[in-house]
């Protein structure tokens, strides 16, 4: 298949993998600790899992699994909103296919569907306006998730829908903005990570720039990479490269999809539409300053959270899970007390759990519970 | 054969009204002209014609065929009832054809209960009616007796089906997972995915054009062939729901084995990769409605491929994978891109990614 065959070819992965190997014995490293590179972004999670790309490193490259899956870092105070307003018998609460297994306290939104509700999937927020235009009688509101990737879709909708004069239509806002994040992990003090695979969906709206400071006061190195296996691999190679050379820059391998300026209609319309919230609740980490956005006074009237009052109340994570210590690379998912036993995809406890992108969900699904234990007892021998 | 044969055929009759009302389940004349009119006029054989409450069959007749009975049913919902290559009618006669298949029986005789929404236009059960009747011809089986259900608007989503099969297995015909072994080769009869895929296109809910039709077919006579070809065949199934993953889990669990499959070797119509790449989907786990996964001793298996390939329903057979030494339980793939990784069973339903 054009443009992605080319992305996964073999004999290119073999160049690369002994090229980074190469690369590490030229770095004299010293072997105790592994060199730990944070992918941000839940679809690099995905591929590296699906591709088997951390079997393909050396030993001596740990990668960690970082914060970036929208759907793994949502609060269950937010899904218990979400299932609110769906209970409202007037409304027709739309949203992307893989929010609808995130536990709320109460309930999930597929729960919430099973017991009456009419929640719908949709693969864009025009197709929820699209419902809106087809069921005046109905009050439409779609549940808006994502980082910088899915936020521009969300505003240029809402400013259709003001174009349109649709007044049955509103946005449940929960997008989340990357940098703040990527910031509260740096100020961690158990941070261990050597460098940063940046999420090449958010460069393609938000250019390189918002980086700048991970590289300058943070001196971590950074390289914004595509989504394919090779993509990763020739990013984690770029990363070794500064490393080796004593450099720490933001270097962007996805220059194919991501411009270095980003894309200056979506951050127009993002301004437009947005506000940034004083702080935001995330699954896992906590609150977070700046970390999210709220829909501007000036479209109130889109804004579900204020056109159905929402209880809004925030609900704790379980004491139990260590969700903010793997987001952080301190300890891998399999060394959390309630991975695979009251942890798991079916009854998720924590956020990393939720979603096929979570780290935790993803050692799940593509074995690394036995392989973490096999590791844990390799060491422990 | 030793068959009661009616000296007259009963005078049939007939649906003047454009939907299915309550009325036609009723037990009165309109439930009866609806049977004559709609079914008993497509599936029309001598032992369903008595109209009696259960068909009767001849036990010597089946005996011909083999030493054990094979009995199975399943229910079909689905969303469209009409989609491309197929429709619930031939749905719900593969599903159980397939599964008696799979078993080494040949397929013989299917029940067929309907579950009908009120409001459900005639000329649509017509049709499926009508698709049952030539996919039973086209599969050697005959419905001989059945049962139709009208219920309100609402109790159902327009139309359940349910058939029941019976079929005989050939005496010295013996399938089963625990006979499995180290180096047996994992067969496919071609493209997966095409089921699951052709359904989400048809609902039409992601505005995707896709060309792909369903792989919906009976599978006796391709399953006879191969077992034919490779009479030391271990073990059938057919990876309908939960897709090829799901079932090589199902395999190994209950084998105690573990396989590994190679990416490279998996066939995949370009246009499922490519709907499965736009919506974070895995084919793995998409549904087949015409597909079986065979395991046959190493030293069979080129024989196998070489004898399904020359099948209409085979042309695409290929050996995807093996039974290897490893954990008990498990399946491996061996990635397009040389990596490894584990395919397990699916938690719930596939969910498309939003980024």
């Amino acid at each position: 298949m054009k443009f992605v065959d080319e992305f996964r070819d073999r004999a290119k992965a073999d160049v690369l993998a002994k090229e980074i190997e190469r690369l590490l014995v030229r770095m004299k490293r010293d072997q105790s600790r592994p060199l730990q590179i944070m992918e941000v972004c839940g679809g690099h999670t995905h591929s590296i899992f699906r591709y088997g790309v951390e079997g393909m490193l050396p030993k001596s490259i740990e990668l960690v699994h970082g914060p970036g899956c929208p759907v793994c870092v949502l609060p269950m105070g937010r899904v218990d909103d979400c299932v609110a307003i769906a209970e409202r018998p007037e409304v027709i609460l739309t949203t992307f296919g893989d929010a609808m297994r995130v536990p709320g306290s109460r309930k999930s939104l597929l729960q919430a569907k099973a017991d009456g509700c009419d929640v719908r999937m949709v693969y864009s927020p025009m197709d929820a306006l699209a419902l809106a235009r087809q069921n005046p009688e109905r009050e439409v509101a779609f549940f808006g998730i994502g980082f910088e990737t899915t936020m521009p879709s969300t505003a240029l909708t809402v400013l259709q829908a003001e174009r349109e004069g649709v007044k049955n239509f509103s946005i449940f806002c929960n997008h989340i903005t990357i940098v703040p994040t990527i910031k509260a992990i740096l100020d961690s003090p158990d941070l261990r990570l050597d460098g940063f695979l940046g999420p090449g969906h958010v460069s393609m709206v938000i250019g390189d720039a918002p980086y700048e400071f991970i590289a300058r006061y943070y001196k971590k190195p950074m390289v914004i990479a595509g989504f394919e296996p090779l993509d990763i691999l020739q990013s984690i190679w770029m990363l070794l490269r500064q490393i080796e050379e004593g450099r720490c820059e933001i270097e962007n391998q996805y220059a194919r999809v991501a411009p270095a300026e980003g894309n200056s209609v979506a951050l127009k319309a993002v301004a437009q539409v947005y506000e940034l919230r004083e702080f935001f609740e995330w699954r896992g980490l906590g609150s977070i300053d700046h970390s999210g956005v709220k829909i501007r006074d000036a479209y109130a009237r889109f804004d579900a959270e204020r056109k159905f009052a929402v209880p809004n109340a925030r609900i704790a994570d379980p004491k139990s899970c260590q969700c903010g210590e793997v987001l952080k690379g301190v300890i891998k998912p399999w060394q959390c007390k309630v991975f695979g036993r009251a942890c798991t995809p079916e009854t998720p406890l924590g956020a990393l759990m939720v979603s096929s992108e979570g780290a935790c969900a993803a050692y799940y699904q593509y074995g690394g519970v036995r392989r973490g234990r096999n590791e844990a007892e390799a060491s422990a021998a | 054969m030793n068959m009661i044969s009616f000296p007259f055929r009963r005078p049939r009759g007939k649906v003047h009204v454009p939907t299915v009302t309550l009325a036609h389940g009723g037990g009165g004349k309109a439930m009866k002209d609806l049977i004559d009119d709609v079914f008993v006029e497509a599936f029309d054989n001598p032992l369903l014609a008595p109209l009696d409450d259960q068909a009767r069959i001849d036990l010597l007749d089946l005996a011909q065929y083999g030493d054990r009975l094979a009995f199975t049913t399943d229910s079909f919902v689905i969303d469209p009832l009409v989609f491309p290559g197929g429709d619930i009618g031939r749905l719900a006669v593969c599903g159980t054809v397939n599964d008696l298949a799979v078993g080494g029986a040949l397929p013989l005789y299917l029940s067929c209960a309907v579950i009908v929404e009120e409001g459900v236009s005639i000329d649509l059960l017509r049709q499926i009616a009508g698709s049952m009747a030539a996919t039973a011809r086209e599969a050697g089986v005959k419905i001989v007796t059945g049962d139709t259900k009208v219920v309100n608007k609402g109790a159902c989503d327009r139309m359940f089906i349910t058939t029941t099969g019976v079929g005989v297995v050939a005496a010295g015909v013996e399938l089963g997972a625990h006979r499995a072994r180290l180096g047996d080769a994992v067969l496919v009869n071609g493209m997966l995915g095409d089921h699951g895929a052709a359904i989400l296109g048809a609902r039409g809910d992601m505005a995707l054009q896709s060309p792909i039709e369903s792989d919906c077919a009976p599978l006796q006579g391709l399953i006879a062939s191969l077992l034919d070809a490779a009479p030391n065949t271990r073990f059938i199934r057919d990876p309908t729901r939960g897709g090829i993953a799901t079932v090589l889990n199902e395999i190994a669990e209950a084998a105690q084995i573990a396989i590994e499959i190679d990416e490279t070797a998996t066939p995949l119509r370009d246009e499922v990769r490519g709907f499965c790449e736009i919506l974070g989907l895995d084919p793995l786990y998409l549904a087949n409605e015409g597909k079986i996964v065979a395991i046959t001793p190493p030293d069979e298996a080129e024989q196998a491929v070489e004898t399904m390939r020359a099948h209409p329903l085979g042309r695409h057979t290929a050996i995807i994978g093996n039974v290897v030494a490893g954990e008990p339980g498990r399946v491996t793939m061996r990635t397009i891109f040389g990596g490894c990784r584990i395919v397990d069973m699916l938690v719930g339903e596939q969910l498309p990614r939003i980024c």
